[in-house]
């Protein structure tokens, strides 16, 4: 190989070049031999979108469970309660496992750091696991009712927290598509986890009690497709690179396709539902499914835009470039 | 622990007492990196890892320049970059940019004089033809407000008394939040071993009043330790006195304390823009927008919360 730092896709750099406003032009950028400037996560895969997955699916689920109990629907309550538990428990073991050095994980617990996404997600785990898990139980040996109506309203109080913190967790960190795309990211993550909470009721629980389901599976679903574009089109304009790239592109692209199509599939199926009760079983699979791929996309995607310096280098520039203009003006004025 | 406004993002001037060190602290000591002296002999890379006792990362050969440890990794805490670039970037008033040297044989270049200070030089033939050398010592940067830390779970990373960012290996439980969360790319995971790891300023050494081993084995003092008052005043009468001598690319990177990441405890002076380094143009802690990313997750679980409830409402079915 020829001496010289790597040049973008194409041509030497020169400073100066850089503007806010994206071009149709390659951009133009200075690297280290192509190497990356940031590392990317490493964590496991697939532990760690299992991981994002469950923790929504399980706080979706504690509220379609203790609604049910509220309003008479035993069924729904049922498959609730215990995908709820089960996903905190999966959750769990999953995160435990991604650890280097799995058996410190309860030094997890020996501070509690609220500048740190994890050691706050890491009390909102406990509480969330310790909750559901006790109202599962109680669900399945029917022990103490009103005892399980508490412990249901603590999972329901934590779990909407476990199913959004993993935004905050991805997107409090130098990984461009997921820092910049923070303000969506939550919201994605909140309409997933209700799709896919609402999908296992429509997969498993009684027919006659999916109402609650159904609509929650149509608002979810129509939340997670709403917030992804937001997010997409917030991480393309502005950066002086297309930031939503990685999850566009290659295995990563089609995952996310198909985490969209599933869902649109899932709107579609419920909606025939409607009338054909057990396609809702289908349309319930539908949703799971692309929530989980959901996950899968945009843990991907940000490794990508971390490992490509395009997605670090260039908006650093751009962002440095409107700085000094802007100082200048300043002075100037 | 004291929290204050500029606790996470902005200047901060004493950063041990932010992090609750009583007020009679040692100074904030750093490391000053000098590339414009830099020779690329490694021997602060081979120092550090015989004094920290930091296994092998590979013995790999690159291919790619004399670089074959590539990057900074938990294995290798400073890392010598090398670069081999055309002169094309602009060069001092009254030299002009050298011939374009194509098809030169870049082979083994010839001994002889390190090509800077005096970038003019290279519109005097010379077995190097056309091409600049940049070598440059990278550390970790010890950040006034450092992303690996405010998101370590467990807090086995912690900040010293000399304002530095040290890994406890008995604490770290390789979460591995610390690694995306450097915007520099400097910590990582040692595969094997499943901890994080990095560089300490040798805080052993400091705690005796010794010097680091990089600085200590660094033969031109391209690497210069102390207190990091006094070596932000040595660095700029050093890139002053580079200017009056007509290499107007010296700049000095990671000195400010205004900037994204507070000022680095480990700064540095570039000869060409950072990203040729491998170094983040314009890093900015992730935590500056921590407010931002809370509340944004606080509106999506009330939403959850709403849509779950709105479920419950309507025709019974």
């Amino acid at each position: 190989m020829s001496g010289g730092s790597h040049q973008g896709s194409g041509g030497g750099a020169g400073r100066g070049e850089q503007s806010m406003v994206p071009s149709a032009e390659p951009q133009k950028y200075d690297s280290y031999y192509g190497r990356p400037v940031i590392k990317a996560p490493v964590w496991k895969t697939p532990d760690v979108p299992l991981y994002l997955f469950l923790g929504g699916m399980a706080g979706g689920s504690s509220l379609l469970a203790e609604g049910a109990a509220a309003t008479g629907r035993p069924g729904l309550e049922r498959v609730a309660r215990l995908a709820a538990a089960s996903g905190a428990m999966g959750g769990t073991v999953f995160l435990v496992h991604d650890l280097g050095r799995p058996e410190r994980f309860l030094h997890m617990l020996r501070v509690l750091k609220p500048t740190s996404a994890l050691s706050v997600g890491t009390y909102i785990l406990s509480a969330f696991a310790g909750a559901s898990s006790g109202a599962a139980a109680l669900e399945v040996t029917g022990w103490f009712p009103r005892l399980k109506r508490v412990a249901g309203l603590g999972a329901a109080a934590t779990g909407p927290w476990l199913a959004t913190y993993t935004a905050a967790l991805l997107g409090n960190t130098a990984v461009p598509a997921w820092h910049e795309g923070h303000k969506e990211l939550p919201f994605v993550f909140a309409g997933s986890g209700a799709a896919a909470a609402a999908g296992i009721g429509m997969l498993l629980a009684p027919t006659a009690e999916h109402g609650p389901a159904i609509r929650m599976a149509l608002a979810g679903g129509t939340a997670e497709l709403v917030a992804s574009e937001l997010m997409e089109r917030n991480l393309a304009t502005g950066h002086g690179v297309d930031l939503a790239e990685p999850y566009h592109q290659g295995r990563t692209g089609r995952v996310m396709r198909a985490a969209k199509g599933l869902t649109v599939a899932g709107h579609l199926l419920t909606l025939l539902g409607l009338k054909w009760p057990w396609l809702r079983r289908l349309a319930g699979a539908s949703y799971v499914a692309g929530s989980v791929s959901l996950r899968f996309g945009i843990f991907e995607g940000g490794k990508a835009s971390a490992n490509d310096p395009k997605y670090t280098v260039v908006p650093q520039k751009a962002r440095a470039a409107a700085r000094g203009e802007r100082k200048q003006s300043g002075s100037l004025a | 622990m004291t929290f204050s406004p500029t606790s996470l993002f902005g200047r901060l001037d004493d950063v041990q007492s932010d992090a609750g060190y009583a007020e009679d602290h040692p100074p904030r000591m750093g490391f000053f990196t000098d590339t414009s002296i830099c020779i690329g002999c490694k021997a602060c890379e081979v120092a550090c890892k015989e004094w920290n006792m930091v296994p092998d990362d590979g013995f790999m050969l690159t291919g790619m320049s004399y670089d074959n440890s590539q990057s900074l990794n938990a294995s290798t805490w400073r890392h010598v970059a090398f670069i081999e670039k055309p002169v094309d970037v602009p060069v001092p008033a009254g030299s002009g940019p050298s011939p374009a040297a194509s098809g030169t044989d870049l082979g083994m270049p010839s001994v002889g004089v390190p090509q800077l200070p005096l970038i003019g030089d290279q519109e005097a033939p010379s077995g190097d033809g056309g091409i600049r050398w940049l070598m440059s010592s990278d550390v970790c940067k010890h950040c006034t407000h450092a992303g690996c830390l405010d998101n370590c779970p467990t807090g086995a990373l912690f900040r010293t008394e000399f304002g530095t960012v040290v890994v406890q290996p008995d604490i770290c439980n390789g979460c591995g939040y610390c690694v995306p969360s450097c915007p520099y790319g400097v910590i990582d995971v040692r595969h094997d071993d499943g901890r994080a790891w990095k560089c300490t300023m040798c805080y052993d050494r400091l705690k005796v009043g010794e010097t680091p081993m990089c600085a200590k084995a660094c033969p031109t003092e391209s690497i210069q330790f102390g207190e990091l008052t006094e070596l932000r005043e040595r660095a700029d009468r050093r890139v002053e006195e580079l200017h009056a001598q007509g290499v107007e690319v010296a700049r000095l990177y990671g000195r400010d304390p205004e900037d994204g990441v507070g000022g680095d405890g480990a700064f540095f002076l570039l000869l060409d823009e950072p990203e040729v380094y491998g170094l983040p143009p314009d890093p900015i802690v992730t935590t500056r927008d921590l407010g931002s990313i809370w509340k944004h997750v606080g509106m999506a679980a009330g939403g959850m919360v709403a849509l779950g409830v709105a479920s419950f409402f309507g025709r019974r079915k």
